[in-house]
């Protein structure tokens, strides 16, 4: 029912997030903000079910904190991921299991940006673009089609909007707005939400 | 209504995704399984043993509702407990204050809603009396939903609705769910509900119209949902407090 994507670009991450929290078949909320900020440049995308998305994902959350505290510097967002993974996996064979399907965007002054696709099952696969949900039966092969490495931020955001569309065509569901984010050098910057035209 | 069963498991091929739409023909779709994590994991532990069947149904019957509006938070709910197809208690306050300045409206198991009120009313007049002030509705709303993350999983019911000043709704549920928002309802008479709020509601409603509003919408689900019924409670608060209009006073004040 939820839909995340990601689309990484030579020095930028391209994030967006539906906007809808919903309890059976109602939509509690249209302006639900499904992204967690770990860190300046590192954002986490969580989805999942009902509790655990907050928990796991505010857990993370205050780590990342905590590490900057003790050691006076951030995690980059490999180890960011790496460490969000271990956490996931931990649980996962414990009593209470965490369902939530993740995308970690981030930019790290060394490396570059980084896009890591997480899901409940606690796999890890860093990847140039990803999406999470039932749209994302819908979309990927979208992106597999126009996705270059290269692309600029308009391309991308083009990319987006078309992935938007199809999913206003096409997925039975309605998801009324989305939250886009990029992350680039200077930090995380917030865009304006896209709201699919009507069919 | 459409419902979605998705019939997932271990193995590999793809199954189908059953749809029933109201002519009640059957959609099939071809949709690749999802590996289910239950294999995995032990969740199911942490359920109580099933061999000791309840003596009465459990059922979550009830409509409340919140709002936010120019002049305050109103909390309206129905007063009906219903234990499957029996009136269990015809009037019985699903609003409760916690201070005075917030009240919770519930919905769920009606003993869960009850435990789970005083508990935290102990937790918010601890902390007021370590900390000389009172705790923010959301830190409320976050420490009661941690509490409640323990038993996620069991049989505990709870959806509760923190209404408070200042102006604020956070919806907190046993799932783990928390929500702040303008306007929530809760129940099995809330799409009813939602129907009557999302068109009328307005920021700049008066306070008279704005509890005629709620109290419609209440009764209208009442009408159409054989678990809701009998009296509307009312509860109106403001910078100054809370203020409320019971429909049924009496013997059952649980405050």
């Amino acid at each position: 029912m939820e839909y995340l994507i990601g689309i990484q670009g030579p020095d930028f991450v391209l994030v967006a997030a539906d906007n809808v929290a919903a309890s059976s078949i109602i939509q509690m909320k249209h302006d639900y903000d499904k992204m967690f900020k770990l860190s300046e440049k590192i954002l986490l995308l969580c989805v999942g079910e009902a509790g655990d998305t907050v928990q796991f994902a505010e857990y993370i959350q205050k780590n990342v904190q905590l590490y900057k505290m003790r050691n006076g510097y951030e995690l980059s967002p490999s180890a960011a991921a790496n460490f969000t993974r271990k956490n996931l996996a931990e649980y996962l064979r414990s009593r209470t299991p965490y369902h939530v399907n993740l995308l970690l965007a981030g930019y790290d002054d060394t490396d570059g940006p980084g896009l890591y696709y997480m899901d409940y099952m606690s796999s890890l696969a860093k990847a140039p673009f990803a999406a999470h949900g039932y749209g994302a039966f819908l979309t990927l092969s979208i992106l597999d089609r126009h996705y270059k490495p290269d692309l600029t931020r308009e391309e991308a955001l083009d990319l987006l909007k078309m992935c938007v569309e199809e999913l206003n065509r096409r997925f039975i569901l309605n998801l009324p707005s989305f939250s886009v984010r990029v992350i680039d050098r200077e930090g995380i910057h917030d865009l304006e939400k896209i709201t699919p035209s009507t069919k | 209504l459409p419902l979605i069963c998705v019939c997932g498991g271990l193995s590999y091929t793809a199954t189908f995704l059953h749809m029933n739409d109201n002519s009640g023909t059957l959609l099939n779709f071809f949709m690749p399984s999802f590996l289910s994590s239950a294999a995995f994991t032990c969740r199911s532990l942490a359920k109580p043993s099933l061999t000791v069947r309840r003596p009465f149904n459990l059922s979550h019957g009830t409509t409340t509702l919140g709002f936010i509006f120019q002049g305050g938070v109103i909390a309206a709910a129905d007063t009906r407990a219903s234990a499957g197809g029996l009136v269990a208690c015809p009037f019985v306050h699903k609003i409760s204050p916690i201070h005075s300045h917030l009240v919770v409206t519930s919905s769920g198991s009606g003993a869960d809603c009850m435990l789970w009120e005083r508990i935290l009313r102990r937790e918010i007049r601890l902390y007021q009396l370590r900390h000389s002030r009172c705790l923010s509705i959301c830190g409320t709303a976050k420490l009661l939903s941690f509490m409640l993350h323990p038993f996620k999983g069991t049989d505990v019911c709870v959806a509760l609705t923190l209404c408070g000043w200042d102006k604020e709704l956070i919806y907190v549920c046993s799932d783990g769910a928390r929500l702040q928002g303008d306007i929530f309802s809760v129940g099995s008479g809330s799409p009813y509900a939602y129907g009557i709020l999302d068109g009328s509601l307005r920021w700049s409603l008066s306070n008279e119209e704005a509890i005629s509003l709620a109290r419609e919408a209440v009764f209208r689900a009442t009408h159409r949902d054989a678990y809701s019924g009998n009296h509307v409670d009312l509860f109106h608060i403001t910078a100054q407090g809370w203020t409320n209009t019971l429909s049924a006073v009496g013997m059952f004040d649980t405050v």
